[in-house]
């Protein structure tokens, strides 16, 4: 299998300008969607986040990078509020968005998806799509009892998901339980049913960990989508190929900080971010660094092509 | 010989008993607990008690009427499924687990204990409750019914009263299950923070299928104390492991699986335990005493429990699909 595979089958229309200034850690953007300060979070001794300044562009694919254990993760729990820094503050859409719950979070349009899929098994796909609807009065236990208070509503829902599950080819597999799809699938499924709940920002863990080539192709496709329809996407990701393919913006994290941003052909250049990445083992696609670093690397840049399928 | 005609009629007398109806309404409570949201409720004995103590000491000390008296028995259910619900619901699960046992023994201690005695009865309980309920009966005084099924008019009432409840909870249980609340709910039990990723106030639905489930254990509590007295030694922890056998045997997700499952545990234990207790007394058994006889039938409990988990884990009317893609 060729790395080729895993490009989008249209060439990603790619959004630029999307900051003021020289592209550094924290740099200011035209239109941010997110902006979070001194955002802190330590487990005992150790700092897993301490991000000084950050922006997300809207209306753009931001990739965040970064090698294991960087704390791209952490900062994605802390910025939908399913974990509490010991400090920070940030906003999404212009409105403070510290210290609330994760469920008001994605009420006001941040979803997100997990790095370990979380497909709710033991209900069918359609169930799992139809779940993600936002405000449905049958979700009260009141009027639940009564269906006429829900059924149209209900009716229209399902509408919406077949829709989706038929943009996603899942429509196929609408009365199976989620618990019978492959890990791609799922993925995909987990990806439509946020969708469900008509998002501005989508905020994807790793979207691509554990699927196939044959499907890593829609899933970008999809990612690319989510932009054309005026989604803001935040996404973290190791395929430094789709990164670079799809991403309009790079913000690459180590030991806790946004070391560098910009561009993703650009920042992939940036010394600290070479630096950040030599130190640890990963599968990262090295062809991109600069040349100038040593023969070993060229080495493993080589071996990439058919690492990259991971 | 063994009187096969008086066993077998014992036996079919558990299809309508109405402790088959509480133990059948407590399990759908359960239903609503471990098999839809995933909450391992170990205290329905404790929502059982609550019933069955706040229907009685209102009638008593208070002279409430029977609906009066009801309703007190449901909200302080809910107010134990708050107490218990605030500070375990955002934990794990198990947490619910070890403070919901450890709660139902707090209440039937309390309920136990001498210095209440004036209230409680202490561990003699309570009885002469009856009145108010009997007085709305409408069957005329007599006997009714054929074969085994012969009762007089208070029994028949209890009856009509305790199976009226079950067909009630078991409506609403499918009602809401198959509505986008009961959605919401699996969600939870497959996991809960997918659900909060997509909008969903997890926390606040765990407490009303808490609180729902509870009320409907109370409400069992009210219907196993209307043909006899309120022991507080019924409602021990073995009350509801009964009723885990009972919800296993049935299904967990399902809405008849508790309240079939309540009748062949109850039917299958009668019926069990009346043929040991015949064959020691014919000579059949020569190895075994009367009193072990007695004991007989937990043993059997514990096995059955073994065998549906290991054999059958969806239990009657569970979904075979399902067990496919058990973790």
């Amino acid at each position: 299998m060729s790395s080729n595979d895993a490009v989008p089958s249209s060439t990603p229309t790619k959004t630029s300008g999307l900051h003021i200034g020289e592209p550094a850690p924290g740099v200011k953007k035209v239109d941010p969607i997110i902006v979070a300060d001194h955002i802190k979070r330590s487990f005992g001794g150790l700092t897993a986040v301490d991000v000084e300044h950050l922006e997300i562009p809207r209306g753009a694919i931001t990739a965040l990078i970064g090698p294991n254990g960087a704390g791209k993760t952490t900062l994605f729990n802390l910025l939908t509020g399913f974990d509490k820094p010991d400090t920070g503050e940030w906003t999404f859409d212009g409105n403070s968005i510290a210290g609330v719950p994760a469920f008001k979070v994605a009420r006001r349009g941040q979803v997100r998806t997990f790095q370990l899929t979380k497909a709710l098994g033991l209900l069918t796909v359609l169930d799992n799509m139809k779940l993600g609807a936002k405000g449905q009065s049958g979700e009260s236990l009141t009027k639940a009892i009564f269906p006429w208070f829900w059924r149209k509503e209900e009716e229209e829902i399902e509408a919406r998901a077949l829709d989706l599950l038929a943009r996603f080819k899942l429509d196929a597999k609408k009365d199976d339980y989620a618990a019978s799809l492959s890990g791609g699938q799922r993925k995909l499924l987990e990806m439509a049913r946020a969708l469900m709940s008509e998002p501005t920002l989508v905020m994807l863990d790793e979207p691509m960990a554990g699927v196939n080539p044959a499907l890593t192709q829609s899933l970008l496709d999809h990612i690319l989508n989510l932009k054309t329809e005026g989604m803001t996407v935040l996404f973290v990701e190791h395929d430094m190929h789709m990164v670079r393919h799809i991403a309009d913006w790079v913000v690459v994290m180590a030991e806790g900080k946004v070391v560098a941003e910009g561009d993703p052909h650009e920042v992939m250049k940036n010394p600290a971010v070479i630096d950040a990445y030599l130190g640890s083992h990963h599968d990262e696609d090295l062809g991109e660094l600069d040349p100038s670093i040593t023969e070993a690397v060229k080495e493993l840049a080589d071996d990439d092509a058919d690492e990259i399928k991971h | 010989m063994i009187d096969w005609i008086q066993l077998l009629g014992n036996s079919a007398q558990q299809i309508l008993s109405p402790v088959t109806a509480a133990y059948a309404l407590a399990a759908l409570g359960l239903a609503i607990h471990f098999g839809y949201t995933g909450l391992l409720n170990f205290g329905q004995a404790g929502f059982m008690a609550l019933g069955a103590y706040g229907y009685g000491i209102s009638t008593l000390t208070f002279g409430f009427p029977w609906w009066a008296a009801l309703l007190v028995g449901v909200g302080v259910s809910i107010i134990f499924a708050l107490i218990l619900g605030v500070p375990t619901l955002r934990l794990r699960a198990d947490y619910l687990a070890i403070v919901t046992i450890a709660a139902a023994e707090i209440a039937r201690l309390f309920f136990t204990t001498n210095t209440f005695v004036q209230y409680t009865g202490s561990a003699n309980g309570l009885q002469g409750y009856k009145g108010s309920f009997e007085e709305v009966n409408p069957i005329p005084p007599g006997r009714y019914g054929f074969g085994p099924f012969t009762y007089n008019e208070y029994d028949w009432w209890v009856r009509i009263f305790g199976w009226g409840l079950v067909i009630i909870a078991a409506l609403i249980t499918w009602r809401l299950m198959k509505s986008p609340w009961g959605r919401v709910i699996k969600g939870i039990r497959e996991d809960e923070d997918a659900v909060r990723a997509l909008g969903k106030n997890v926390y606040f639905y765990k407490m009303q299928a808490l609180v729902l489930g509870g009320v409907f254990g109370s409400l069992a509590g009210m219907v196993f104390v209307l043909p006899r007295a309120i022991v507080p030694s019924n409602f021990q922890p073995t009350l509801t492991f009964f009723i885990y056998a009972i919800l296993l045997l049935g299904g967990a997700a399902t809405v008849l699986g508790p309240i079939v499952g309540a009748i062949v545990f109850w039917v299958a234990l009668s019926f069990f335990s009346g043929f040991v207790a015949r064959a020691v007394e014919v000579g059949w058994l020569p190895f075994m005493s009367t009193v072990q006889a007695g004991q007989l039938q937990f043993i059997l409990v514990g096995i059955v429990i073994m065998l549906l988990v290991i054999f059958r884990p969806q239990g009657m009317f569970g979904n075979k699909k399902e067990l496919a893609f058990v973790k």
